[in-house]
């Protein structure tokens, strides 16, 4: 288990407890958090679920892989040095307290 | 309080409606009715992750049960409806409840078309398309040995690929003379055809399954019109999908391969719409379109609750699909059929490349493989005007998105 703060564009702030095993992309839509659309239910297909990442915590994080990166390019809000697709972070006991920045749009 | 929108079908497609309608600020009530006994879940993972044992159940639930409270979204699951009485602006489920309505959305989807085959109902005889297929699919697993997979197109495919994972002894067959003919082009065909042989599929084209042998009510194996005889423990249908547009039909709507719908998901009937795999929607030239798509439920659900709202966001992008078979991620957009050029951009053999197709000159669809950036710009170029030709498409050192116009 995790705690990890996702916070919406207009300051929203949605701690939630994420399972191991679970994507970020799948706590923030299980409960419900708008600042993710995630068209494809996380098959990195859409890039709906883009998130920036607590710097702090870019080192716990897997890269992404190659195909995530070709995703982002073309994601709707601007793209940063921490954009990630959350459906491709999974939760660790690493990311606990981390926060996870939500974009205005997604699509 | 007034009548409530009423969605029938809490698929991807019927829950975005719903959302859609309430961060548009619609205050009135909003009715989400499910026949299948889930609450809105994530259909694709169920022939890709799900199957391989590599996402739980929770995971594939789209929103917490708390999250229809929150949204004040009355979603009633097992409900069947019977009926539609377009004039007096009522349904009626199975159980007999009557419940007016002020607009009427159908997501209804469709479901898994099952051949005239001797001994068809046999236990081990497998469709995919629903949680419940899948869980069947998952719990006899374990104890099979030897899979037929009849119909290899995507959802047969994807199938075989997860099998081959477990370590099952797979059999495609397929009635045409390539796979997933009906929607890719052939040089995909013989990509896949390569690939599952490569993973120890056999494939058998030009065939089709005449009769389910079985012992005891259990399949033992598939009979084929050439004469050959396959043992099976197990054997999945993949060979279409059937919309569900009986309910419409009934009420008088126009349906021709699926309730027929314009570009807001208006269909001919006033204060009705339809949405996703139970549509046709009606193209500016006048033909129809089908799409069994996550992005044309979800898309149209956002066009539907748009033009109810007031609106006018009209769903006209660029269709695009994806498939996970393997390693292999195909991602598409646009249609490529009946392209008359195609190149390949990127090195086949180094499994990151597209093809990219062409009609007249025009870019008309772009198959990627493991190349999400060309994927992207693809949905950029094809969403609008672009000026791509095919010696730029196949020059690695262009930069796709200079061809975008404007």
């Amino acid at each position: 288990m995790a705690k990890i703060n996702f916070i919406e564009a207009d300051g929203t702030e949605n701690e939630l407890d994420v399972q191991e095993g679970w994507s970020l992309m799948q706590a923030a839509v299980s409960n419900g958090i708008d600042g993710i659309e995630a068209e494809c239910g996380g098959s990195c297909c859409c890039a709906t679920c883009h998130c920036y990442v607590d710097e702090a915590y870019m080192d716990k994080i897997e890269a992404p892989s190659d195909n995530e990166l070709g995703m982002l390019e073309e994601t709707v809000a601007e793209r940063k040095d921490n954009s990630r697709l959350a459906c491709q972070i999974k939760a660790t006991e690493a990311l606990d307290g981390m926060k996870v920045y939500l974009p205005e749009v997604q699509s | 309080m007034g009548r409530p929108i009423v969605i029938i079908g809490a698929g991807q497609g019927g829950l975005q409606a719903a959302e859609s309608l309430r961060s548009a600020k619609y205050e009135g009530e909003i009715l989400l009715l499910g026949e299948e006994k889930f609450s809105p879940y994530n259909r694709p993972p169920l022939s890709k992750a799900f199957l391989l044992g590599e996402m739980a159940q929770d995971q594939l639930t789209i929103r917490q049960a708390g999250v229809f409270d929150k949204k004040r979204i009355t979603l009633k699951t097992g409900v069947r409806v019977e009926k539609i009485d377009p004039v007096t602006q009522h349904i009626q489920c199975a159980d007999g409840e009557d419940i007016p309505y002020e607009k009427l959305i159908l997501a209804t989807g469709s479901r898994a078309r099952i051949p005239a085959i001797e001994n068809i109902s046999s236990r081990g005889v497998h469709t995919l398309r629903t949680l419940e297929d899948t869980l069947a699919i998952a719990a006899e697993m374990p104890a099979v040995e030897k899979l037929v997979v009849i119909g290899g197109g995507f959802i047969g495919l994807e199938m075989a690929a997860v099998a081959r994972k477990l370590g099952k002894q797979v059999t495609v067959v397929e009635f045409a003379d390539r796979l997933m003919a009906r929607v890719v082009s052939p040089a995909v065909s013989s990509y896949y055809k390569k690939l599952h042989e490569e993973n120890g599929v056999d494939i058998i084209l030009n065939a089709a399954a005449e009769k389910i042998t079985q012992r005891e009510g259990s399949v033992i194996g598939v009979v084929l019109n050439n004469g050959v005889s396959l043992d099976a423990d197990m054997v999945v249908l993949g060979v279409g999908v059937l919309p569900n547009v009986e309910l419409a039909q009934n009420a008088g709507l126009e349906c021709t391969g699926g309730i027929i719908i314009d570009h807001k998901g208006k269909t001919s009937q006033d204060g009705i719409y339809a949405l996703g795999d139970c549509t046709a929607q009606r193209m500016g030239d006048g033909s129809l379109r089908c799409l069994e798509s996550v992005q044309n439920a979800v898309e149209m659900a956002k066009a539907v609750a748009s033009d109810i709202m007031g609106g006018d966001k009209p769903f006209i992008a660029a269709p695009w699909f994806w498939s996970d078979q393997y390693d292999v991620k195909l991602q598409m957009v646009g249609l490529s059929k009946g392209y008359d050029e195609m190149v390949v951009r990127g090195e086949e053999a180094s499994g990151s490349f597209s093809y990219f197709y062409f009609k007249n000159g025009t870019l008309i669809a772009i198959d990627s493989f493991n190349q999400s950036t060309d994927h992207m710009a693809g949905r950029k170029l094809l969403g609008s005007e672009n000026t791509l030709n095919v010696n730029q498409a196949r020059d690695m050192t262009f930069n796709l998105r200079e061809a975008l116009r404007g």
